[in-house]
């Protein structure tokens, strides 16, 4: 696995707007992956970013000032993994509370909890490793790398070492 | 990061609210007080447009989920005007297109 990405913001929601784009960009500039796939791991990443903030609890400073949120993304030929992760108490991803089916009126009761059903729908794989020290959410998109080219050297055609002028001149200012 | 909300009372009895943007935890603090304004001003009967919104989270539609509640213990009712797929999958996946009405456009939604 190559790392092409590390990024750290302060926990704080501002921030996950830039969390988002940054990571979507660079995967999009990376990845053989189709527009609808690289707007689903952009909310994914985004989904992540909230419950890192989150899991610093009521008492984060209104900025996240001195808490963290990290953002490592790494690829190889077959996958790119995408972790996010914060130094939160933890949570047991097993135990999380389950909305009344959509239809049940008391449905309307629950505004929370979307985020990590979310999350497992829009990626491939994700795996939360979660301890009293901070949780980890690893999400994985498989796909093709884009096939990136070195820049050719540029040569223009039909202009000798000679077209510019004698060797050595500065060209650019002496017309 | 901007969010425009533009309130339109321009197809009664609905009051239209078009948001602009993107709608995540960061936000979406200002809808949900938006939409709590509305309801207090006596607007039972919204319709939230979305098509000018890039991109909607969790946070976001918790909003939503939370205007409709309150809107229908003043038995009144929110719609929305969503055609982007983008959008809508996040509606899709968690189940909420049937939870809310969704239309193509403000005049579909205010014509029920």
């Amino acid at each position: 696995m190559e790392m092409i990405l590390e990024l750290e913001i302060p926990a704080s929601p501002e921030y996950i707007a830039i969390a988002r784009l940054v990571v979507s960009s660079i995967v999009s500039s990376r990845r053989n992956l189709p527009d609808d796939r690289i707007d689903d791991l952009k909310l994914a990443v985004s989904e992540a970013c909230t419950n890192a903030i989150e899991a610093y609890g009521p008492n984060l400073a209104e900025d996240g000032a001195g808490e963290r949120v990290r953002i490592l993304v790494q690829d190889d030929d077959e996958k790119l993994e995408v972790d996010v992760a914060d130094s939160g108490p933890g949570f047991d991803p097993d135990d999380l509370p389950t909305h009344p089916p959509v239809t049940d009126p008391e449905r309307l009761n629950f505004e929370r909890g979307l985020g990590i059903p979310l999350i497992r729908t829009l990626v491939d794989d994700v795996q939360f490793v979660s301890s009293p020290g901070g949780t980890s959410v690893r999400m994985t998109v498989y796909g093709e790398p884009l096939e990136l080219h070195p820049p050719e050297e540029f040569e223009p055609e039909g202009f000798g070492p000679g077209d510019f002028g004698p060797e050595g001149t500065d060209v650019e200012g002496s017309g | 990061m901007d969010l425009g909300l533009a309130v339109d009372d321009s197809h009664p009895p609905y009051t239209v609210l078009a948001v602009k943007g993107e709608v995540d935890v960061y936000t979406a603090p200002r809808l949900r007080e938006k939409l709590v304004e509305l309801v207090s001003q006596g607007k039972h009967q919204i319709i939230v447009d979305l098509e000018g919104v890039d991109f909607l989270d969790s946070t976001g539609l918790g909003v939503l989920v939370g205007g409709l509640k309150r809107l229908r213990s003043h038995d009144g009712d929110l719609g929305l005007v969503c055609t982007q797929q983008r959008i809508l999958k996040v509606f899709e996946i968690t189940g909420l297109t049937k939870v809310f009405a969704i239309h193509d456009s403000v005049e579909a939604a205010a014509a029920r």
